[in-house]
């Protein structure tokens, strides 16, 4: 399974309760989307550090890097890059 | 403090005294002490008494002096000496002490304009014999509890939902749209309940009831504006506050029995014991909420208030196996679905001060509401502030001021925290723009509705229903923005949820009265005309308060930041003893035989409560108001049965008609 699809996965099932009918694009805003809320974020950080290996930085805590399916992975990818 | 209940028939029928019993059954909770009925053409009124104050003569239902008029009354009028002495003066004969008189005999004099002269909290029924025209009212801010609902000819009403359950023509049914309120708002828009036919008298309100028709009227509302900037300074405001709310504390003291004091840490309730300590000869006896979580435990603090201020203080500590073991009595009491467990705790709480032989307890309840304490509003400042100037990168760091207490906080991240108050798309007008991010992450839970659910509440929609319920066009618009946000917490969550799910409800069911200084009328009416900027200065929430407690409260408590009360939630049924009847509840096999929920997502749900230690607000309210919803269908639908009827040696009957 590629990144992407990982990522969509733990949405899904975290934040949708395995409504897969609810249609989610992969850059569309999971805020503006009413998905997640405060502590959604965090869940969303423990979840790529957990299962990628990397550590999000204060600073890389923003919505540029973690508020759609699509700009999660990039992100994790950038990190993996600069780890490897 | 009582329970109250009765039967109107239309067509000049004497009601059945064996449901007006039965619902005397369901209320005992609320009066203890004493039962009456008096029963004559056209109607009953029922009355459970809790011996407050006239301990000797004040019984109910109670008539004036020529038997024309009938009450049955729950609660307290705490101005009623200054008002018997009035009513003597102009030539009235009093038969008791009683607070209960004061009402009949200056409703024989000013019909409905009597509730203007009162200051009390109160709900009560009078029936007039001459014109055989049954009198429903109910105090300003919605403190004591009225229901109604009719069927065919009889109009049934009572202190709680379950005691109209005992009439047999009435069907039981959750109110899909009601529901749907509760999901968005926290509460059923009043007048309507979780219940299906089940309406409230509003707060503020009376209903009058003959055989041509009936009235409902407004004989109360907040003030239209506040005071202009500057027209008396700071130090004004402070002491008239001061003096004021000495007043309203002294008054709300009056009791043939002991009062006690709730002690919850902060600052709200801390100023209500020091104004007893301080201004009052009453003994100081106190009350406390303990939490075994250090997350929401606020033992420190009500230790600084109970030494400071030398009372004899106990405390509840309240573990999860005790939220889990008390939810389903709970849900019992509020008759409506909760969204956080929050009233548990303080159920347990009034059940300790009934242990201690206390009936009578003071709280700070109100004074977040009409002095702007509320992070609700900062919030809605802040962002104001940052709308105004969507480019500024400095103003939302602002927002790092919010919160601060919270573990998983929606502002530690000041760049998400921009665009989280910025989302989503809101539904509801710009006119809720304080409101809107609540009702929002709030209607998240509707993703869980099941599938008839969604069919049967699709017609209506909740931004709608709450324009409709304000009905507001160019009024709130000319009022500040804090004052009208304010206004909206004070006609929806405070008597809806606040007062009765965590308040009356809790209280009444260990026959503990509740006592509000804060929110006598005059002392609302007075702090809603302070200039919204010093209302809440800068960001200090409460500036006026604080000023006007200067030398009466320690420091640490003064300069505290107010933290909202909170109790663990969705941790509190998983995985610990007491825990089965949740688990029952929301099975799949309960949830699809419900039917209100899909039980495929709620599976989900509460497996990631049970694996995930950072569960959100959304998913905790998500897990806790599913679950009341399922386990209020089971008390009150499936498994309602009226019981029995309070036995007729135990009554006393008045009126011309007696049973056989």
């Amino acid at each position: 399974m590629d990144l992407a699809s990982e990522i969509r996965n733990f949405i899904v099932e975290n934040f949708l309760f395995g409504d897969s009918t609810a249609q989610l694009g992969e850059d569309e805003s999971l805020l503006q989307k009413g998905l997640i809320d405060s502590t959604g974020i965090l869940e969303v950080v423990s979840f790529i550090e957990e299962k990628f290996g990397i550590t999000v930085q204060d600073d890389e805590l923003v919505p540029d890097n973690l508020d759609s399916i699509g700009a999660i992975a990039n992100y994790v990818m950038r990190k993996q890059g600069v780890k490897t | 403090m009582c329970g109250i209940a009765g039967v109107y028939n239309q067509k000049n029928g004497v009601p059945d005294h064996i449901i007006l019993r039965r619902m005397l059954h369901l209320l005992h909770h609320r009066g203890p002490d004493e039962f009456g009925i008096y029963l004559s053409t056209g109607i009953g009124l029922a009355h459970a008494r809790l011996s407050i104050i006239d301990l000797s003569t004040g019984q109910q239902p109670m008539c004036n002096e020529d038997g024309t008029l009938w009450i049955t009354f729950n609660g307290e009028i705490f101005n009623y000496i200054e008002l018997r002495e009035d009513l003597v003066s102009r030539g009235h004969q009093f038969s008791t002490m009683s607070d209960t008189e004061v009402i009949l005999h200056l409703y024989e004099e000013k019909r409905s304009g009597a509730l203007e002269d009162l200051n009390g909290q109160f709900a009560f029924a009078i029936w007039d014999e001459n014109r055989k025209e049954l009198f429903l009212a109910r105090d300003r801010m919605g403190i004591r509890p009225l229901f109604y609902a009719r069927i065919g000819s009889d109009l049934v009403f009572g202190s709680e939902v379950k005691a109209i359950f005992a009439h047999p023509g009435i069907s039981r049914k959750i109110d899909s749209v009601a529901l749907d309120d509760i999901f968005t708002f926290w509460l059923p828009l009043s007048p309507k309940t979780t219940f299906d036919g089940i309406y409230e008298v509003p707060p503020a309100h009376s209903l009058t009831i003959n055989e041509h028709g009936e009235r409902l009227a407004r004989y109360w509302d907040l003030p239209e504006e506040a005071d202009p900037p500057g027209l008396h300074d700071q130090a004004y405001y402070a002491e008239a506050l001061r003096e004021l709310m000495i007043d309203s504390t002294r008054l709300q003291l009056r009791s043939d029995v002991p009062v006690g004091a709730y002690l919850s840490g902060g600052l709200d309730s801390s100023v209500i014991a020091s104004l007893i300590r301080h201004y009052t000869s009453s003994p100081l006896r106190t009350f406390s909420i303990r939490f075994e979580d250090p997350e929401f435990d606020e033992g420190d603090k009500q230790k600084i208030m109970s030494d400071y201020l030398e009372t004899e203080h106990s405390d509840f500590r309240c573990g999860y196996g005790d939220i889990a073991g008390a939810f389903a009595k709970v849900i019992w009491h509020t008759e409506t679905p909760i969204l956080r467990t929050a009233p548990v705790p303080l159920y347990l709480l009034s059940k300790l001060v009934r242990e201690n032989s206390y009936k009578v307890v003071l709280t700070g309840e109100g004074a977040d509401e009409i002095l702007a304490g509320y992070d609700l509003f900062k919030e809605a400042k802040v962002r104001r502030f940052m709308e105004a100037s969507p480019e500024s990168r400095l103003r939302p760091l602002l927002l790092n001021k919010l919160y601060p207490y919270l573990k998983n906080s929606p502002t530690r991240s000041a760049a998400y925290a921009k665009v989280f108050f910025d989302a989503p798309v809101s539904p509801f007008s710009a006119d809720y723009h304080s409101h809107a991010p609540r009702w929002n992450m709030t209607s998240m839970i509707k993703a869980f509705y099941s599938r008839d659910l969604r069919e049967e509440v699709a017609s209506s929609n909740a931004p709608e229903r709450v324009a409709r319920f304000f009905l507001f066009g160019e009024g709130a618009k000319r009022m500040d923005p804090l004052t009208w946000s304010q206004e909206i917490e004070i006609k929806t969550l405070l008597p809806s949820y606040l007062l009765s799910s965590q308040g009356d409800r809790m209280l009444m069911g260990n026959s503990v009265e509740g006592r509000f200084p804060f929110l006598d009328h005059r002392v609302v009416e007075f702090a809603m005309r302070i200039p919204p900027n010093i209302r809440m200065k800068g960001l200090t929430e409460k500036y006026i308060l604080r000023k006007s407690m200067e030398g009466l409260l320690p420091r640490e408590i003064k300069q505290m930041i107010k933290q909202p009360y909170r109790a663990p939630d969705a941790k509190s049924f998983l995985g610990i003893a007491g825990g089965e009847l949740a688990q029952e509840m929301l099975s799949p096999d309960c949830i699809s035989r419900k039917g209100y929920f899909d039980p495929i997502h709620t599976e989900r749900l509460v497996k990631k409560c049970r694996k995930s230690s950072a569960t959100g607000f959304k998913d905790n309210m998500a897990f806790i108001g599913i679950l009341s919803t399922q386990i209020l269908d089971q008390l009150f639908i499936r498994d309602f049965s009226p019981g029995e009827e309070i036995q007729v040696d135990r009554i006393r009957f008045v009126g011309r008609q007696k049973p056989v």
